[in-house]
């Protein structure tokens, strides 16, 4: 009995558990009946058209890719820089890791004009596009990252876990790298063409990853009527807010530089003052509810748990707003094809680009969520993903 | 005998001759040309050739659209209904200089870039550049997932929103990719012109030159010598296979 006290604690609670399925599965269908209409009707049943051509869709599924390379980093800082209290955590975020991956490529490939043609997206590479690079770093992601759950939860390949620890660090930065490149690659649009893309996406990753990891640990703590220990909590609470205050460095610094440039600064008057959803996307999404009011909760916390939770909860909002405003507010802001000119066509040249998402768009992004809630749920549920050091204690308080 | 045999070849020289001379009577004269050129169709495009365009901006007319109706009607595109989402091979921009107030008309497409950024950003290579310049879709390896149309500096592709019924043979089009201005390479690799350039002919405007850039005796490459001419966002260093005069 003594020996399954975690277990014990779930299933006991089967019913919620069956609940929680439910919960996920209604997303997950409605994610799928969005698909097919899509898939069916074309992409004019969508708020996209040939002005944005990512949508709401492509913000989940960023946020989720960037966000899953980032909630890998508990298990880096455990393996690769050797601290205990990480340690204990590292196969949660690896199961994180993979789940979010999944739910963001799920939706990436739910949205292509052609997902029947998914294969040919496998088996045909053209080595200079950033973006094949990604679908690599991606199947290299499930690959390495599994092997390296293997090594942490199996005692016989124990050994093996600082060496896949290491690899998948690495791979993983290479991975928010070449996610960053797809836009810090587009040379023609004011938004992007930058490198600071790519080191500015491991920032974000590296927040909105231990964001959702802290949700998740919170949940699951909470579930099992657990204490998170406090030493651990101000750890954790501490380096979410270096994370979230670094994120703001960076989106200040690309911002500042931009200023300075006199070609960018219709660009920067667009979306720091009168671009409508945009500017409000930046300032209130990305800004306030996704930076200062999070690192504001976090510095009274105290020993509050649920406080840092809520500010990783607004980590995360704040992160949607963020991919918000760089995949679409960067383009709805007109391509600038004849610098000096007003242009006008029957091709929406010389407007701002206007976007209206629909429900199937959203319902595809929180498709994503789902399935890696699904994957995290049944997971957890039939494998020893939680975090060992106090589940272990209350296996011992219980013996 | 010799005489005979002379004889039936003079006949037979006779002939072909009127043959040829009806021939060339009833034609129209573009056509002679267009076979002259001809490339067999299973010979590969080569990159002796590089096709190109050269746009006069000031024989460009404000508010006709004689290119953009060729276009749509050559490629099946139909008629503009919805603006955000049909396809749109080529547009005419009309723009005004911010300090000047100078106005202008110019059809804008696929610039057909030397190195386009389509090219080296599609996953699955379906975007792809022929030997001879001409920047085309492989409809059988597009995914959609519009990434070219994020990377291209001109706005010149664009993605199928709808199913589509009563295709032209010759321009295959599917719902879910993206697609673009071919230079009409259909037409071209039979010899002929882009239909835009043959519409705005016919419209008496000669405000589109179509031709081989490689060639220094095409009239395209005549003229390139000798006007300034200006190949748009040349900051971007594409290599533009269309040029524009008077911008």
């Amino acid at each position: 009995m003594a020996s399954t006290a975690s277990y014990v604690e779930t299933q006991s609670r089967s019913g919620a558990f069956w609940g929680l399925l439910v919960l996920g599965g209604l997303f997950m269908l409605a994610a799928l009946g969005a698909f097919l209409y899509f898939e069916h009707n074309g992409h004019i049943v969508t708020g996209m058209d040939n002005q944005i051509v990512w949508g709401i869709p492509h913000v989940f599924a960023v946020f989720l890719i960037v966000a899953a390379s980032g909630v890998l980093n508990v298990a880096s800082i455990g393996s690769v820089f050797g601290k205990p209290v990480y340690k204990a955590r590292a196969p949660l975020s690896g199961l994180l890791a993979l789940a979010m991956m999944a739910g963001g490529l799920a939706v990436l490939a739910a949205d292509l004009g052609r997902p029947d043609r998914l294969i040919v997206a496998m088996t045909h590479f053209n080595f200079k596009s950033i973006f094949a690079l990604n679908m690599m770093f991606y199947s290299g992601f499930f690959a390495i990252v599994s092997a390296y759950l293997v090594t942490m939860m199996d005692r016989s390949l124990n050994d093996y876990s600082k060496v896949m620890g290491f690899l998948a660090f690495f791979w993983r930065l290479a991975l928010t790298t070449a996610t960053g490149s797809i836009f810090g690659f587009l040379i023609a649009r004011t938004a992007y063409g930058s490198a600071i893309m790519a080191p500015m996406f491991i920032i974000y990753s590296f927040a909105y990853g231990l964001a959702a990891f802290l949700i998740v640990q919170g949940s699951m703590y909470a579930w099992n009527k657990v204490q998170l220990d406090e030493g651990v909590l101000t750890r954790m609470k501490n380096l979410l807010a270096v994370f979230i205050g670094a994120a703001l460095y960076f989106t200040a610094v690309m911002h500042l530089t931009s200023l300075y440039f006199a070609k960018q600064i219709d660009y920067e008057r667009f979306l720091l003052l009168d671009g409508g959803i945009h500017t409000t996307m930046f300032w209130l999404g990305q800004v306030v509810i996704g930076g200062i009011v999070p690192l504001a909760l976090i510095f009274t916390a105290g020993r509050s748990q649920t406080r840092v939770i809520a500010a990783s909860v607004l980590v995360v909002l704040g992160g949607l707003a963020q991919m918000y405003v760089t995949i679409v507010s960067g383009q709805a802001f007109p391509l600038e094809i004849f610098p000096g000119y007003a242009a006008t066509s029957s091709f929406q040249d010389g407007i701002i680009n206007v976007y209206s998402p629909t429900l199937g768009e959203f319902a595809l992004g929180f498709g994503g969520i789902a399935l890696a809630f699904l994957i995290t749920v049944i997971a957890v549920r039939v494998l020893r993903f939680l975090p060992q050091d106090d589940f272990a204690a209350l296996k011992a308080g219980n013996d | 005998m010799s005489d005979n045999k002379d004889g039936v070849s003079r006949r037979g020289f006779l002939a072909t001759s009127a043959a040829a001379l009806g021939g060339i009577a009833l034609a129209p004269g573009i056509r002679l040309v267009e076979i002259a050129a001809a490339k067999p169709d299973d010979e590969p495009v080569s990159s002796k050739v590089r096709w190109g365009m050269l746009i006069d901006t000031t024989r460009c007319q404000t508010g006709c659209t004689d290119c953009v109706s060729a276009c749509n009607k050559e490629n099946g595109l139909g008629e503009v209904t919805k603006p955000r989402t049909n396809a749109q091979w080529i547009r005419k921009i009309d723009l005004t200089d911010l300090k000047t107030d100078h106005a202008l008309s110019l059809p804008m497409m696929c610039q057909h870039c030397a190195n386009p950024p389509c090219v080296d950003v599609c996953p699955t290579g379906a975007s792809f550049k022929r030997a001879d310049g001409i920047v085309l879709v492989d409809r059988h390896t597009c995914i959609g997932c519009r990434y070219c149309m994020m990377a291209c500096p001109y706005k010149a592709r664009s993605f199928v929103h709808e199913p589509h019924t009563d295709q032209k043979p010759e321009v295959p089009r599917g719902q879910g990719c993206v697609e673009g201005c071919t230079l009409c390479v259909h037409r071209v690799d039979r010899g002929g012109t882009p239909a835009c350039v043959e519409a705005c002919a016919a419209a008496g405007h000669n405000a589109m030159m179509f031709g081989d850039l490689n060639n220094p005796e095409s009239e395209i490459s005549k003229r390139i010598r000798e006007v300034k001419t200006t190949q748009v966002r040349a900051d971007l260093k594409l290599d533009l296979g269309v040029r524009y005069e008077g911008i």
